[in-house]
């Protein structure tokens, strides 16, 4: 089992420019099914044998799709988000980086409206083992298992994952939720998912500095949870008032550090890894069950 | 972004937010003119950096002629400001603001700003004005009022209401709240702002209010449909390796440690100053290549990491999902063929094309040490700035 996506997925992909096309590329490779392409303008035309619409709802008409990523620029990005949740597809992903706060408050406020899921901005997507990607991962790493892992950030998910991999321990699905400061996705949203999926039997959570949701994460786990959690927060090193490369890691005004994060994540019974080589061992301690 | 006070009142009074007469100088002999046009008794003559807790340190001082202005002008421009919150090495003050004194009854605060844990506007007032909010929080939270506003729904005027009884204000005063505080919002939403601070928010004695100061930050990724606010940047203003990294798309942070870092990803960069200290060591920076990293941005990178004199050695970390480690391979090649560089350098690379990366470094004939794992890399780099070091 998995969560939000799997071997029967529909997928089209917002926003047909060069990345759009090659990731497409790449997750049709993987086995993903990728059934068209939205591109306003370039509707009837096809790209690498995907046809293409002028509209989201016109592409699910035709195509049967459940689920979007959304590779559009900032500025026009929210605007495909609601798009999306107005053709009345179940989950977008929206890799975007830089999609002013304003913009993304919006949205996400009208889509409490709305019964689609949105994973992201900012984020590097989803990946169901050798069953479907949905972004920008490098989906070679990943091997099918049992633990699930959800990340704030892009690269550091590869890691967290290269680490399971190389220890035996697979995932049943790897989310990135992305470093903006307004999310569709929270970890207390995945979490959710994770503990309802009878093949997940434990969670990587990443989390990094900024904001409050590693602490709400925390008590979610200690009150709503049965499998165990392990973590790690990146960012300990980090100068306060600085913005740490995502739109959302930042200390501002004492609040947001790492510390606090560790804490609370440890008073709520969260294996805390204390580098950022040692997360997978961490796994493999807080769930000896699926190590083994 | 960040602006200056005297840039921060001019948008403010755009939009019908009121805020005393002030001009700007850059000399003594301007601030003494700007005194005499405003021709109040008292005028106050403050420091334009991009900095709080500028009066403590010196750099606001209030007088009562033109002669005095330009003498208080004098002392100002030029002196290095030590607050809170600037750099260690302070802050040269190169410009200064001529206000119009305003006869004080009472101080206030009020701001907008966006908060994540309930994504939603809000607008924070309390009579602590004058006073650091966040000390305010931390030992009076009952004197803070805070009210939530939608961003789908924007601010209604109970809302404004609400703050002004609550901060105990008399309903003539409230009715002249209710416009200054649609102002601040309207300036907030329309100007994709992060932050609009006014503290103190003065009453007069004579019962009107007043912006005394103004703080505005600016939402880095909506600038580009703000090129009137893109304008009011003050390079002089920014840490000069950030402001270069920023021309050419990367993210950098200056740190105090010896061992330089590029890292593609935000939280793979904070994970490896994690590792770094982890390992015993002390990082020189973070710096995020990004997605788009190439041969080109590598050599642009090594070149921003070399010119903090302090580096004694440089680490490599390069987890390849959308970029490609051969490609980075030949960019780090490439940089130490041109760069001449000095140090030691561990090269980490995983993922994409990682193999064909490590094949061209090994290959190079470059005195270069791989690394496998996180901790590897780590370790490594460590050793490596302690072996520069003796």
């Amino acid at each position: 089992m998995s969560i939000l996506c799997d071997r029967n997925t529909k997928l089209i992909v917002q926003g047909m420019g060069r990345m759009g096309q090659f990731h497409a590329g790449l997750s049709r490779e993987y086995g993903t099914q990728v059934v068209g392409g939205v591109a306003p303008g370039k509707g009837g035309t096809e790209i690498d044998g995907t046809p293409v619409f002028d509209t989201v709802a016109e592409a699910v008409a035709e195509t049967g799709a459940d689920a979007t990523v959304i590779f559009v620029p900032p500025p026009g990005a929210a605007d495909a988000i609601l798009e999306a949740a107005d053709a009345g597809l179940r989950l977008a992903v929206c890799i975007t980086e830089g999609i002013p706060v304003v913009d993304m408050a919006r949205a996400k406020s009208a889509l409490q409206d709305s019964s689609m899921r949105l994973v992201g901005p900012n984020c590097p997507g989803v990946v169901t083992p050798e069953q479907c990607r949905i972004g920008i991962m490098p989906a070679q790493i990943t091997r099918p298992g049992p633990v699930g892992v959800v990340s704030r950030s892009g690269t550091l998910t590869y890691e967290a994952v290269d680490q399971l991999s190389r220890i035996g321990i697979g995932q049943s699905t790897c989310v990135g939720i992305g470093g903006d400061p307004v999310i569709g996705t929270s970890f207390i949203d995945a979490l959710t998912l994770f503990e309802a999926d009878p093949e997940t039997r434990a969670v990587v959570m990443i989390g990094e500095i900024g904001g409050s949701a590693e602490e709400e994460a925390a008590e979610f786990v200690r009150s709503e949870m049965s499998i165990p959690v392990a973590a790690f927060i990146a960012g300990q090193n980090a100068p306060p008032g600085k913005r740490m490369g995502h739109a959302g890691a930042i200390i501002a005004g004492g609040k947001g550090k790492a510390s606090d994060k560790i804490a609370a994540l440890e008073a709520n019974g969260v294996a805390v890894a204390a580098s950022p080589a040692a997360i997978g061992e961490t796994l493999a301690q807080a769930a000896p069950e699926v190590a083994a | 972004m960040n602006v200056h006070e005297y840039q921060a009142k001019e948008l403010l009074r755009s939009f019908d937010v009121p805020v005393p007469e002030g001009k700007l100088a850059s000399t003594p002999e301007e601030a003494e003119k700007a005194a005499k046009a405003l021709g109040t008794p008292v005028v106050v003559v403050k420091a334009q950096v991009h900095a709080g807790g500028r009066g403590k340190a010196g750099g606001v001082k209030v007088v009562r002629s033109p002669a005095e202005a330009q003498q208080a002008a004098s002392e100002i421009l030029g002196m290095t400001l030590h607050t809170p919150q600037t750099p260690p090495e302070g802050k040269l003050v190169r410009k200064v603001y001529v206000e119009a004194g305003s006869a004080i009854a009472d101080e206030l605060y009020l701001a907008v700003l966006f908060d994540r844990a309930v994504e939603k506007y809000a607008i924070v007032a309390s009579t602590e004005g004058g006073m650091e909010i966040e000390e305010v929080a931390a030992e009076t939270p009952e004197k803070i009022l805070t009210v939530h506003v939608d961003p789908n729904v924007g601010l209604r005027e109970y809302q404004c209401r609400e703050l002004g009884f609550g901060l105990g204000l008399p309903f003539d005063q409230v009715k002249k709240l209710v416009p200054f505080v649609q102002g601040l919002f309207r300036l907030f939403v329309e100007k994709d702002c992060s932050q609009v601070e006014i503290n103190p928010l003065v009453v007069t004695e004579s019962g009107d209010l007043f912006a005394l100061d103004g703080k505005v930050n600016f939402d880095d990724n909506a600038l580009y449909r703000h090129p009137d606010v893109a304008v009011l940047r003050d390079p002089d203003e920014e840490d000069e390796r950030e402001r270069a990294a920023k021309e050419i798309d990367l993210a950098y942070v200056g740190l105090d440690g010896n061992i330089g870092c590029m890292v593609n990803g935000a939280g793979l960069a904070m994970a490896t100053l994690d590792m770094i200290h982890y390992c015993g060591g002390k990082p020189a920076n973070f710096l995020d290549a990004g997605g788009g990293a190439d041969k080109e941005k590598v050599k642009e990178a090594f070149k921003l990491i070399l010119r903090d004199p302090n580096v004694e050695a440089i680490l490599v970390n390069i987890f390849g999902g959308i970029v490609r480690c051969d490609l980075i391979a030949e960019g780090v090649v490439a940089a130490a063929a041109d760069l001449g560089i000095e140090v030691p350098l561990v090269v980490r690379l995983q993922g994409t094309m990682a193999e064909e990366g490590r094949k061209i470094l090994a290959d190079s004939g470059l005195d270069i040490t791989p690394a496998e794992t996180l901790q590897q890399a780590g370790e490594s780099a460590v050793a490596a700035a302690q072996g520069g070091a003796a």
